[in-house]
């Protein structure tokens, strides 16, 4: 039925240059965690506050963030912006949308944390004198993360999965960005994405199995 | 000098406190008994300020605790407390535990801190204890962790709010030989107990609270001999 | 400031933008739920390692970027020669995808229900297939509703990567207009809010039902 050869080697020889693409992919995804982990810190605190002012807004990114799709919010940083006069490169746009996507699941990821963390933590913090700043650096959030940890692992996990949405920008460097060029030149599509695809389970695979490792070793109390 | 003047003290609806006034002088050790509801254990935590009272004060060395000047967080120094819950912090060892703020409020260097700690577990007797997790402790090990974590900020007054009322009846015991050991050095310290013999044994006065009211204060031989209310005899006969 | 080129015609464009999002969810989403409940039962009945096999397969399809999943199957029905048309290829990877993550809801939520009830039920002389729908699917579905619930509009947010394949689902169609209008920023947001009334609605629903079934247990 098949009048078709596969040529793996075509693929094969392009490798080094998708694990260079997966590389750019990797930073893009640390990058966004670590943007989006710090906004959720914040989100989640303003989530929480007793302040109108701080929750109103907080409550719209997440919402905005959990109930719109992805490449969504990717289109509005590429494009959307395009209205004011800003021009954001695929990368950035990809980076940004991705953050944002990011900061508004981990602030419910983190929001659920904080509920399994009894207030007397937080008494026993100021009893020994410390301001509420401190008490929340110092006591609340190292458990914040620990609780947490897995579930943002995941979140990790589906950061690298929505690197892949860069291409629809026009992004050329990350891994999927590579393998579109590469099967835009040889129109090998079929054998170009299916190692792009074993990489980016590998990479999924990995990043899991690292997780689980960190947990099991750091997290023993 | 902890000097406690006519506070009240509600929570919604709910009076706690009405009108409370006590005076504990430096090395004295006040013993609060009473049945659950009476407010004592609110009033520890008016003391350190963790809780706003709705009026009379509250004096720390004639420091007022809930002006609007007064520094929570430099008055808390001085006032070491130790909860029901053992609040031990999960994520740190017991070493961190009792080192974090030292290090973080004080401002102590890690080493300074860290002897400090060590000879305040060594007397709580978890000397051997020190880089262990505090869910691999005891309930009574956990407690006198959270013991050596308010003395490790030299407070000048200990405040201690029902500490064994979680712990399992063998527990009890070490717990309480802790609390001995520092009244015997001279620690001014208020007790919210239920332990009527520690309350006898280690106070230098004894106060029951009954709905938000100090009905009796007096050493302990007479409120355990001669109580004048009739709410604390009632009380003592019922605990005993 | 809202001078907009946009007609009634165009917003008819982006509504049945929308509704092509709906029929893929749909189809993806139904097909995917009734895989889900079969591959689920099976990994809730069998031993895990009997389960290997399947559980790895299920895996790819959440360790792959979807976009790449889709790219895959339309290559492969091509040199394949099946003819099938985009639409049918986006339908049938969504609802592989739906149906992995579906199994593991399914699995979840069956073993959720304690194993005394099911004893308790067999004790009393219900046969396998009366104890799994008198008693563990009425249980288990509580457990599942609210994360069934979120996978749907899960789905629904992912099918807008079908516009690689050609498709005019609801944001291609934002595309179509926005590089004839050139207002990107309106048409976006348009969009956006669209996107937002289908999920939201639901999605508060289903976190109200969480919440309910937490309280009563």
């Amino acid at each position: 039925m098949f009048d078709y050869t596969f040529q793996w080697r075509q693929a094969i020889r392009a490798l080094p240059q998708m694990l260079d693409g997966a590389l750019v992919t990797m930073q893009i995804a640390v990058l966004s965690m670590a943007i989006g982990v710090t906004i959720a810190v914040f989100l989640a605190v303003a989530r929480n506050s007793s302040s109108r002012w701080l929750r109103a807004p907080a409550t719209a990114w997440v919402e905005v963030a959990r109930n719109t799709p992805a490449l969504f919010q990717i289109y509005m940083a590429h494009f959307g912006l395009g209205s004011f006069g800003i021009y954001l490169s695929p990368y950035i746009a990809l980076l940004a949308g991705i953050a944002f996507n990011n900061a508004g699941y981990l602030c419910e990821t983190f929001r659920g944390a904080l509920r399994a963390i009894p207030a007397t933590q937080i008494r026993a913090g100021r009893s020994l004198g410390m301001g509420p700043a401190k008490a929340f650096r110092l006591i609340v959030m190292p458990q914040m993360f620990r609780i947490s940890f897995l579930p943002t692992m995941n979140q990790a996990v589906w950061a690298i999965l929505m690197t892949s949405l860069g291409v629809t920008v026009g992004m050329n460097s990350d891994l999927t960005g590579v393998t579109q060029d590469l099967n835009a030149r040889t129109f090998r599509t079929f054998e170009f994405f299916a190692m792009a695809a074993v990489i980016y389970y590998l990479i999924a695979k990995a990043v899991m199995l690292g997780a689980r490792l960190i947990a099991w070793r750091m997290f023993r109390y | 000098m902890i000097e406690i003047e006519n506070v009240h003290k509600s929570f919604g609806a709910l009076k706690v406190l009405k009108g409370i006034d006590l005076t504990v002088a430096k090395g004295e050790v006040v013993s609060v008994i009473g049945g659950s509801g009476s407010g004592k254990s609110t009033l520890l935590t008016c003391i350190n300020g963790l809780e706003p009272i709705d009026s009379g004060r509250i004096l720390v060395d004639g420091t007022e605790v809930h002006a609007k000047s007064t520094d929570l967080n430099k008055l808390r120094r001085k006032i070491g407390i130790v909860f029901q819950q053992f609040n031990a912090f999960p994520h740190l060892t017991v070493l961190e535990n009792v080192t974090l703020a030292p290090r973080k409020v004080k401002g102590m260097s890690k080493s300074d801190a860290e002897e400090i700690a060590v000879k305040h577990l060594n007397h709580v007797g978890l000397g051997d204890k020190l880089k262990v997790y505090p869910s691999r402790l005891s309930g009574g090990q956990q407690q006198r962790m959270a013991i050596a974590r308010a003395l490790a900020m030299s407070p000048d007054y200990m405040l201690f709010d029902e500490v064994t009322s979680a712990l399992d009846p063998q527990l009890v015991g070490e717990v309480l030989d802790t609390l001995k050991l520092l009244a015997d050095e001279g620690m001014t310290m208020i007790c919210v107990t239920h332990e009527m013999g520690f309350a006898r044994d280690v106070s230098n006065r004894v106060a029951f609270f009954d709905q938000g009211v100090m009905a009796e204060i007096g050493p302990p031989e007479q409120i355990f001999g001669d109580a004048k209310n009739e709410a604390t005899r009632k009380f003592l006969s019922s605990v005993r | 400031m809202f001078e907009t080129d946009l007609s009634l015609n165009d917003l008819m464009f982006l509504a049945k933008g929308a509704g092509v999002t709906l029929a893929i969810t749909f189809f993806a989403v139904t097909g995917g739920t009734l895989m889900g409940l079969l591959f689920g039962v099976i990994r809730a009945q069998i031993k895990p390692w009997m389960a290997l096999p399947l559980t790895f397969v299920l895996d790819i399809f959440r360790s792959v970027p979807l976009l790449i999943q889709l790219i895959l199957a339309n290559a492969f029905q091509a040199i394949a020669g099946f003819g099938i048309s985009p639409f049918v290829t986006s339908c049938i990877v969504l609802a592989l995808y739906t149906s992995a993550y579906c199994t593991e809801i399914v699995r979840g939520a069956i073993e959720a229900v304690p194993m005394v009830t099911r004893r308790a039920a067999r004790s009393l002389g219900l046969t396998w297939g009366q104890d799994m729908t008198q008693i563990v699917f009425p249980m288990a579905l509580r457990v599942a509703l609210p994360s069934w619930i979120g996978l749907t509009l899960g789905v629904m947010k992912d099918s807008a990567l079908v516009l690689w394949l050609g498709i005019f689902e609801l944001l291609k169609s934002s595309q179509v207009l926005i590089t004839r209008l050139q207002e990107p920023m309106f048409i976006l947001l348009i969009t956006g809010a669209i996107y937002f009334m289908l999920s939201f609605p639901i999605a508060r629903l289903g976190g109200r039902l969480e919440r309910k079934w937490k309280e009563n247990d």
